[in-house]
């Protein structure tokens, strides 16, 4: 089965697909022929106020602890807030951006794909194999993108259901929560650990790495900040825990709602099979969903309310998705292809409705999504490296560290 | 002179690394020199110690990070520098003042180039030019001096569109064109056009050192208008007697023929002196044979073009160019930027010595070692630096 013979795609004839193909080309290059000056100076300008919001909380919870509480409290809640801000912005538009490689043409070493580590628990190395390669090659793959669930819950209808499902609800809650653990063992793949499949050696080395990145995560957050207040280390402890909350929360909700709404079909292995370019941006578009408002909250989101084109263009500066989205969109209309969009906050209501009626066996609940074909069940897991296609160029850059 | 087209930078690699070191090594020095009280001994307050603390608070990122919001050049995580003064010295020539940041040394020999990135339409455009200032330990700033080359769209940028206040990027001295300490006694500078800066840093350094001892210059340019320096270099031979300048403007009288003859009139000691020779390609051709001839290449010193990295080579393989369709087999001292270079593809480079991250090229298939440290990068579709990397086996890379 190939790409083609999904619904969505029938009404398409080769040679429009190909067509397809080289108007998604087109406006890649046009995009990165016009990068200049305005765009380096919008990056630059989003971390220099990211730098100074986390800076201004980190001194706002130092300077007020000996304070008079009327005046203590205040600062403390305007810090906590502030140091979470700064640490969604960091995380979404300027870490997994750079890690993209969306910066790369600068040319600035400071704000490289190759040498960026981001405000989180996973080690900047494993998230771009993990994200870069796998989730966004294999988008919304069956059995290869990990992405569905994280390994921890069931997100398609392909997958087994087991009783464990049942407390999907908790899980999904649990997960928001502690989103940054969650992702910093994504690229363990807990599924091949539990079979035995993983090679030793390589999830020591995997392991060594999350440990010193965690490590030094944890100390900053919650014992040399709250040394540094004195008495008032609790507090700070407090409000740390509340920026992590908040940054946690936000950008799972921000990644669930890339995949997870109606619109966002899932794939077969086979349908991957002598997969062409023009078919892979067909996969794409048709794996993801946007979201739509205000440009705060798309800079917010990390510009992944512009899911779709952000899945078709990985690698090209953030700032530009917007207008991106309106060719990308026209061309969707001339085809005929759906483009899925809506409120965050309906597409987040499908993404919960998702995880509820998963947690409980097919028979019992009916299907918001157009089904995948044939009838199928997969395992949960990945293939192993060897096994899996060749990287895409565009995906953003990945290498390992030497150690 | 510009070493920008097929340049090569020489001598010990510089990494971000090598910059800590050396940086810490000389706040160290700053530190204890400031606090040298016996109990100030015992804490042992270096700073190295606190910024290895800071860097517990500001983890992932690096206290310079932080500081760059107040003041630009407070960072050594690359070496920068603020543009103070750009000085025009001939209608296509300037000099730029730079205040370097954290972690310079003001050490250069003179006759050394220094990298410097420039932020072009968004992107870091790197070059190497020859440090015009005299290295003085306790100095603010550096000098280079910088012609616009017809096609070089940077070096014009450098010259008339850089406003001081700019924030530029700087790479650590470099070369083997370099007066040693103490001078020889007796010295010959050959010099054609824009080849005067790095011999102007020498003549500088002889000059503040008051160890101008029998030098000659032979400068050749287009029209005395061109010369960059002329008074400078006038006022120089009047305060020194024993350096001797002579001018050649090639419009009027013709290009300098390197003869027996034509040399001989020149100074008829040649044979004695030692020779710095810089300027056009030709001209340095010209110099070598002649020198050759006379069996006295030892003498002569040119600009010699070596990459000199620590840790093994590779087995050296064959490399496959996949988009030029071009292929060629190296051995495993010859990093895939230079095999690129040699099998005729136009290879992305920048910096030559692994810092500005411009050579990177994906790598389909096969397996390369980094020269700075010896790892190996095998994975499909992985982006190696090709500057500091040579083939383990064959490779293909995308482009």
């Amino acid at each position: 089965m190939a790409i083609a013979d999904v619904k969505e795609y029938c009404h398409l004839t080769p040679e429009e697909v190909e067509q397809i193909g080289r108007e998604l080309d087109a406006i890649r290059v046009e995009i990165e022929e016009s990068r200049g000056a305005k765009d380096a100076a919008y990056i630059n300008r989003v971390i220099t106020t990211q730098r100074w919001m986390a800076a201004a909380a980190r001194i706002g919870m130092i300077v007020s602890s000996p304070m008079d509480p009327k005046i203590r409290r205040p600062v403390l809640a305007a810090s906590a807030i502030s140091l979470g801000l700064a640490k969604i912005l960091e995380n979404m538009e300027i870490g997994h951006n750079v890690m993209h490689g969306q910066w790369d043409w600068m040319n600035d070493p400071e704000i490289h794909s190759s040498t960026w580590e981001w405000d989180t628990g996973q080690p900047a190395e494993q998230w771009k194999h993990s994200h870069n390669y796998i989730h966004h090659q294999f988008t919304n793959v069956l059995g290869i993108d990990n992405d569905i669930g994280y390994g921890v819950l069931r997100m398609a209808r392909e997958q087994k259901w087991h009783p464990v499902n049942l407390g999907q609800p908790v899980y999904n809650a649990l997960l928001a929560g502690l989103f940054q653990w969650g992702v910093a063992l994504h690229d363990l793949d807990l599924e091949a650990i539990r079979k035995g499949q993983k090679d030793p050696k390589e999830m020591k080395r995997q392991l060594k790495q999350i440990g010193k990145k965690g490590r030094n995560q944890i100390l900053k957050d919650y014992v040399l900040y709250p040394a540094l207040s004195g008495r008032e280390w609790k507090s700070t402890i407090k409000a740390n825990a509340t920026a992590n909350f908040m940054r946690n929360v936000w950008s799972y909700l921000i990644i669930f709602c890339g995949h997870f709404p109606d619109g966002a079909l899932h794939f077969t292995e086979e349908e991957l099979e002598n997969e062409t370019r023009p078919e892979w941006y067909l996969r794409q578009i048709l794996g993801t969903a946007n979201f739509e408002g205000s440009k705060l909250l798309h800079i917010m989101a990390g510009s992944l309310g512009y899911q779709i084109e952000h899945h078709l263009y990985p690698d090209l500066p953030s700032n530009r998705y917007a207008d991106i989205s309106i060719k990308v969109r026209a061309l969707c209309d001339k085809y005929d292809i759906p483009y899925t969009t809506g409120p965050l906050h309906s597409q987040y209501g499908q993404v919960l409705r998702v995880v509820t009626k998963l947690s409980l066996p097919n028979k019992f609940t009916s299907d918001d999504k157009p089904p995948t074909g044939v009838d199928l069940t997969v395992d949960h897991g990945r293939r192993k490296d060897a096994e899996m296609q060749t990287r895409r160029t565009e995906l953003g850059g990945w290498s390992r560290s030497a150690s | 002179m510009p070493r920008a087209g097929g340049s090569r930078t020489s001598g010990c690699v510089y990494t971000p690394q090598g910059v800590d070191e050396s940086s810490t090594h000389l706040f160290t020095e700053r530190v204890t020199s400031a606090t040298s009280s016996p109990t100030a001994k015992q804490s042992r307050l270096s700073w190295e110690g606190v910024r290895r603390a800071a860097d517990k608070l500001t983890t992932p990122l690096l206290p310079d990070d932080y500081l760059t919001l107040i003041n630009p050049l407070w960072s050594s995580r690359e070496l920068r520098g603020r543009v103070e003064e750009v000085i025009p010295e001939t209608d296509d020539a300037a000099t730029l003042i730079i205040r370097p940041g954290w972690g310079w040394h003001y050490q250069h020999r003179p006759g050394q180039f220094v990298g410097i990135g420039v932020q072009v339409g968004g992107k870091f455009q790197w070059r190497s030019y020859s440090v015009s200032s005299a290295p003085v330990k306790s100095g603010r700033t550096l000098s280079i001096t910088v012609r616009a080359m017809p096609e070089g769209k940077l070096s014009e940028h450098l010259v008339k569109g850089l406003t001081p206040g700019t924030i530029v990027r700087l790479a650590t001295p470099n070369g083997d064109f370099v007066l040693p300490d103490p001078p020889p006694p007796k010295t010959l500078f050959l010099v054609g056009g824009s080849g005067i800066t790095p011999v102007m840093s020498m003549l500088r350094t002889l000059d503040r050192r008051n160890s101008m001892g029998d030098v000659v210059l032979h400068y050749s340019s287009t029209t005395p208008e061109r010369m960059i320096f002329r008074a400078e270099l006038q006022e120089l031979h009047e305060k020194h007697p024993t350096f001797t300048f002579r001018e050649r403007h090639t419009d009027a009288d013709g290009i300098f023929a390197l003869d027996n003859g034509t040399l001989g009139e020149l100074c008829p000691d040649w044979r004695e002196r030692e020779v710095w020779a810089c300027g056009p390609g030709p001209m340095l051709d010209a110099a070598e044979g002649h020198w050759e001839a006379a069996g006295l290449e030892d003498q002569l010193h040119l600009e010699r073009f070596s990459l000199a990295l620590k840790g093994d080579g590779g087995e050296g393989g064959s490399l496959s160019f996949q988009n030029s369709g071009k292929q060629i087999d190296v051995d495993g001292a010859t990093t895939v930027l230079e095999a690129g270079e040699q099998a005729g593809v136009g290879m992305p480079f920048g910096c030559r010595v692994g810092i500005c991250h411009t050579c990177t090229v994906t790598m389909i298939s096969g397996t390369v070692r980094d020269l700075r440290n010896g790892a190996e990068f095998d994975q499909p579709n992985e982006q190696v630096q090709t500057c500091v990397t040579v083939p383990v086996g064959p490779c293909v890379l995308n482009i």
